[in-house]
C-alpha cells in the first residue's frame, strides 16, 4: 500500500513500522516509482512504498527554492518550475517518466549539465528524513547559505536510501536559460577531448559536451547574446536540442544494452585496454561502456584512469554494482549507517553487502 | 559566558600527564614544532572571535600528514582533546582551544602541490591561503571562486572545515560546491581519501559531510579544489534607496527576472556612512540602503543584463542608479563594501559580527525587527549583507570596557539569530557555529536532530576528543539553555496544504 503522510497519525504509523522493523531487524525496501530498481545490488525486503506521499509544500520563485514531499513526481515538479521559467539545473534522469523526488535524491544521478552546473547534491538544501528509530529529522533548510550542523542532507544524495526514509526535500532551483543551442563537430574522441580541454579553460557558456562515437556535441546555454557570441567563436554545425533529453533520460539506443557500465573518470584522462562500444558524456567525465571484458578488467581500467566503475544495468543476484570501498572506508560507512539506522533496516545491501 | 567551557555541559576529560605527552610529541615533531612556553601558547588563545579566550596545553606544528597522524594517535592514546587550527581568522570561535588541549596548527602544511590547468584543479595543503590559490591559478586564466572576506589571510583547510562562502556564492557556490577531493586523518590515525579527480566517488558523499564539519570529524591534510575560467568581463552597479524595504524588493525582483549576479550586496545607512568616512567610496550617505550588483561574463552580454538590473532597481523605487564607468569606479564601489568591517572599528571600540541567513522575501520585516532589538538592547546595529542569498551580517557596536556591554552584545546577537530561525532561516550562513552559536543550535534543531548529529560525530570520533564543545551542543547544554520548547513540531510542514 502506498503511504501518504499528511497527518501526525500517518507519520506516527510510518514511524511505528520503522521501529517494528528495527526491533525485529527486518529489512525495508524503500520504493518511490520503482523506476530505478535496476540500480545497485539485488536485495529483498519488505516494500515501503512512498509514492503516495506527494505534493509540493512550498514554492516561491523569487527564493529559487522548492520544497516537496518525497513521492512527488519529478515531471510534476519540472512542469511547475517551467511555468515560472525555472528548472532543475542538474537535469535528473527520469526513467519511464514516473520517477519521484525521493528516488532522485537517493540515487543521486544527474544529467548532461552535471560537469558545468553541479550534481543533485549541490542543489539539495534540506531534507526531512526518518531514521531507524522512527524519528523525523530535518537537516539543512530552505536557504542556500547554511552551515549549521553537519551537512547530513547532502549525505542523503546518492546514499541509495541506506541512511533513512526521505520524507520531504528542499531544492535550489535556477532560472531557465533564455537561449540554448547545440553545435556538432565531426571528429573522433581523442580530437574531441583535445578540443574540450582547450575550450573548457575559457569562460564559455557550455552546459553539455557529449561524444557518440563519431561526433562531439556541445550545448550552449545563456542569454541570446552570450550564446550567439560563443557559437560564432566555436564554429561547428548546428544540431537539434532533443539529443540532450535522449541522453538525460537515457533513451538513446545505446542505453538499451543489457549489461551497461558507467565509468566515472577525470575527463582529461584516457581509459586504456577495454574493447567495446563507448558513449562519452560529461566532457569525458562519465563514460558509458558495453564490453565483453570481465568485470575485474573494467574496474581495474577505471581505477587506473583515476576513477571508478559502476555496473549500471544487468546486475545479477550476489553481484556488486558499485566500486568496492577500502576496508577503513567501508568500516566508516558501517559506523555511519549504524548511527542513523542501528539495526540496518533501510535498503540493506543495496549499496554494498554488509551495509 | 559562552567562551568558557563548562565541564558539566560540554565535555570532561581526565587530566593527562603533560610531561609524558610532551616527551612523546617531541619524538614525532621537529625541534621547533612543539610549543609549551606560556608566552608562546598565548598566541593561540583565540581566533577571529577575540572575545573568547582560553589557553591550550601544548601547540603542535606538524609539517607533514604523517606528523599530523602521529600527533593525533598520541592524543588519542592519552585521551587528550585536539583542536585543529588553520589561519585563525574564523569568526565563530571554532579554533578556540579547549582548556589544556593540544592545539594542532596546520600552518606549516602550506604548499601548493600541483596545478592542473587542463583538468582545472589545484592540489594544495590546508595551510595555503585562499587568495594564494587564485594567484597561482591566474597565469592559466583560472581562479578559485569562494572568496570569504578574509581571503588574503584565511587558509583553505579552514575554508573546508567551515564550508566558507563569500561575495560570489550566489553564482559560483560555497566551498562544498568547489572542491573535488580531501585527504583527512582520523583520530585513529587512519588516512582517508574522500572524493577524487572524477566528478563523483563510490559510497556515501563523505566529501560533503566533511565540508563544514568544523574540525569535529577529522583533520584535513590536503585539498583538491576546482578552478574556474576567469570571466571575460565584470561590471558593477550601485543603486540607492530611500527605504530599506525598496532595496529588498529590488533584490527579489532581480532574482525573479532570471538574472544571477556574480555579487549582490546591500548596506544600510549606518554601514554606508561608516564606509564612506573610512575610505571615500563615493556612496550616497543620505540613502537608507544601497545595493551593489556585479555581473560578469561576455562584455556585450554584461552590458545588456546590467541595463535590465538598472531598470528593475528604478522600478523598485531606487532614487539613484549608477553604473561604474570603468574598472577604477567598479573597484571603488567594492572598496566601501570590503571596508565595512574595519570601518566599524572607527564607529565604536568593539563590534560583534552576526551571521544569519533568511529567505530573501523576509528581508524588510527582519530588518525592522533587528532595528527594534537594537533599541531594546541599547546598542547600535549596522547591517551589511550578501543580499542575493539572504545572508545577513548585522554588526553590533559596543564597548567591552563598559560593564555589561559584551554580555548585552551577546544577548542581542543571540536574539537576532533566533529571529533568523523564526523567519525560516538559519543561525549561520557562512561563519560556522563554533563556540559562539552553540546555544542557538538548540533553537534551530530538535533534541532528536542534535542526538543524530552526535551519533554521526561518534561514527568518526567515538572518544569525542576532536574539537569538543563546538558546533554540536550536548543535550545537557540544550537543557540548561532551556531552548528546547522553542523548536517546531516533530514533522516540518506536515499539515500544510498541497499546491
Amino acid at each position: 500500500m502506498p503511504i501518504s503522510i499528511d497527518s501526525e497519525e500517518a507519520t506516527e504509523a510510518l514511524a511505528a513500522r520503522v521501529r517494528e522493523a528495527t526491533r525485529r531487524r527486518h529489512s525495508l525496501k524503500i520504493i518511490g516509482a520503482n523506476s530505478k530498481a535496476f540500480l545497485g545490488r539485488r536485495t529483498s525486503g519488505r516494500p515501503l512504498d512512498l509514492s503516495g506521499h506527494r505534493g509540493v509544500i512550498a514554492y516561491e520563485p523569487s527564493e529559487l527554492v522548492i520544497t516537496a514531499r518525497s513521492g512527488t513526481r519529478i515531471d510534476a515538479i519540472e512542469r511547475l518550475l517551467a511555468k515560472h521559467d525555472q528548472k532543475l539545473a542538474f537535469e535528473p534522469p527520469n526513467f519511464g517518466g514516473g520517477g519521484t523526488l525521493g528516488g532522485m535524491v537517493a540515487a543521486g544521478l544527474s544529467g548532461p549539465s552535471r560537469p558545468f552546473v553541479g550534481a543533485v547534491r549541490d542543489f539539495v538544501l534540506g531534507v526531512t528524513v526518518m531514521d531507524g528509530r522512527g524519528r523525523s529529522l530535518r537537516f539543512g533548510g530552505t536557504v542556500f547559505k547554511n552551515v549549521a550542523g553537519f551537512d547530513a542532507f547532502r549525505l542523503m544524495s546518492g546514499a541509495m536510501g541506506c541512511l533513512g526514509v526521505l520524507l520531504d526535500v528542499s531544492l535550489r532551483v535556477t532560472p531557465r536559460p533564455r537561449q540554448q543551442r547545440t553545435l556538432a563537430f565531426n571528429e573522433d574522441w581523442p580530437r574531441a577531448q583535445g578540443r574540450l580541454t582547450s575550450l573548457l579553460g575559457r569562460p564559455l557558456p557550455v552546459t553539455g559536451a557529449f561524444h557518440d562515437g563519431a561526433r562531439l556535441y556541445l550545448r550552449l546555454s545563456g542569454t541570446e547574446r552570450a550564446v550567439a557570441h560563443a557559437a560564432s567563436t566555436l564554429g561547428g554545425d548546428k544540431a537539434a536540442l532533443k539529443i540532450w533529453n535522449e541522453l538525460r533520460h537515457m533513451r538513446h539506443p545505446f542505453f538499451a544494452a543489457p549489461r551497461l557500465w558507467r565509468l566515472s573518470v577525470p575527463r582529461t584522462r584516457s581509459v586504456d585496454g577495454l574493447a567495446g562500444d563507448w558513449l562519452i558524456d560529461w566532457a569525458g567525465a562519465q563514460r558509458w561502456l558495453v564490453t565483453p571484458a570481465p568485470d575485474g578488467a573494467v574496474r581495474d581500467a577505471a581505477r587506473a584512469a583515476g576513477g571508478h566503475a559502476t555496473l549500471f544495468h544487468g546486475v545479477v543476484d550476489g553481484e556488486d554494482a558499485f566500486e568496492p570501498l577500502s576496508p577503513p572506508l567501508m568500516a566508516l560507512h558501517q559506523r555511519l549507517k549504524a548511527a542513523l539506522d542501528p539495526a540496518g533496516v533501510f535498503n540493506r545491501g543495496r549499496m554494498y553487502e554488509g551495509l | 559566558m559562552l567562551g568558557e567551557f563548562d565541564p558539566r555541559l560540554d565535555a570532561r576529560f581526565d587530566a593527562y600527564d603533560r610531561e609524558t605527552l610532551t616527551a612523546r610529541l617531541r619524538t614525532v615533531l621537529p625541534a621547533d614544532g612543539l610549543l609549551s612556553a606560556p608566552e608562546a601558547l598565548r598566541v593561540y588563545e583565540c581566533d577571529g572571535l577575540a572575545a573568547y579566550r582560553s589557553l591550550p596545553g601544548l601547540v603542535a606544528l606538524p609539517r607533514t600528514t604523517e606528523e599530523v597522524r602521529e600527533v593525533l594517535m598520541a592524543c588519542k592514546a592519552m585521551g587528550v582533546p585536539v583542536v585543529a587550527r588553520g589561519a585563525g581568522t574564523g569568526l565563530s570561535g571554532g579554533a578556540l582551544p579547549f582548556p589544556g588541549c593540544v592545539l594542532l596548527s596546520l600552518s606549516r602544511l602550506a604548499a601548493i602541490l600541483a596545478i592542473d590547468p587542463d583538468a582545472r584543479t589545484a592540489r594544495v595543503q590546508p595551510g595555503v591561503r585562499n587568495l594564494a590559490v587564485s594567484e597561482a591559478a591566474g597565469p592559466f586564466g583560472l581562479f578559485y571562486a569562494p572568496d570569504p572576506s578574509s581571503q588574503a589571510a584565511c587558509s583553505i583547510g579552514g575554508n573546508v572545515a567551515e564550508n566558507a562562502g563569500g561575495v560570489h556564492c550566489l553564482k559560483y557556490g560555497l566551498t562544498v560546491n568547489n572542491i573535488a577531493a580531501l585527504e583527512v586523518v582520523t583520530l585513529d590515525g587512519e588516512i582517508l581519501h574522500l572524493g577524487g579527480e572524477a566528478l563523483d566517488a563510490p559510497g556515501f558523499d563523505l566529501l560533503a559531510l566533511m565540508t563544514g564539519s568544523e574540525g569535529l570529524l577529522g583533520v584535513i591534510t590536503e585539498v583538491t579544489v576546482r578552478l574556474l575560467p576567469q570571466p571575460a568581463h565584470a561590471r558593477a552597479l550601485l543603486a540607492a534607496f530611500a527605504a530599506v524595504g525598496d532595496g529588498g524588493r529590488a533584490v527579489a525582483a532581480i532574482i525573479a527576472d532570471g538574472v544571477i549576479p556574480a555579487g549582490l550586496e546591500m548596506m544600510d545607512n549606518l554601514a554606508i556612512v561608516a564606509a564612506e568616512q573610512y575610505c571615500g567610496a563615493g556612496y550616497p550617505t543620505d540613502a537608507a540602503a544601497i545595493l551593489l550588483c556585479e555581473l560578469d561574463g561576455e562584455e556585450a552580454d554584461v552590458a545588456s543584463e546590467l541595463a535590465r538590473v538598472a531598470d528593475i532597481c528604478r522600478a523598485a523605487g531606487a532614487s539613484d542608479v549608477r553604473l561604474a564607468r570603468d574598472e577604477a569606479e567598479r573597484q571603488r564601489f567594492w572598496a566601501g563594501r570590503k571596508a565595512a568591517f574595519p570601518a566599524m572599528g572607527r564607529m565604536a571600540p568593539d563590534y560583534y559580527c552576526i551571521d544569519g541567513t533568511i529567505p530573501r522575501a523576509r528581508l524588510p520585516e527582519v530588518l525592522d525587527e533587528i532595528a527594534r532589538l537594537s533599541i531594546s538592547h541599547g546598542l547600535p546595529v549596522a547591517n551589511v549583507f550578501h543580499a542575493g542569498d539572504g545572508n545577513l551580517h548585522p554588526l553590533i557596536l559596543y564597548d567591552a570596557r563598559r560593564e555589561g556591554e559584551l554580555d548585552r552584545a551577546e544577548g542581542l546577537g543571540g536574539a537576532i539569530l533566533e529571529l533568523c530561525v523564526r523567519a525560516g532561516g538559519t543561525i549561520t550562513g557562512e561563519h560556522g557555529v563554533g563556540r559562539e552559536k552553540i546555544n542557538q543550535m538548540c533553537v534551530q534543531f530538535s533534541p532528536q536532530e542534535i542526538d543524530a548529529f552526535a551519533a554521526i560525530k561518534a561514527a568518526f570520533d567515538p572518544s569525542g576528543l576532536l574539537n569538543p564543545g563546538k558546533a554540536i551542543p550536548t543535550l545537557a547544554r540544550c537543557a540548561e539553555f532551556g531552548a528546547m520548547h522553542v523548536h517546531r513540531g516533530a514533522v516540518a510542514f506536515a499539515h500544510l496544504d498541497r499546491l
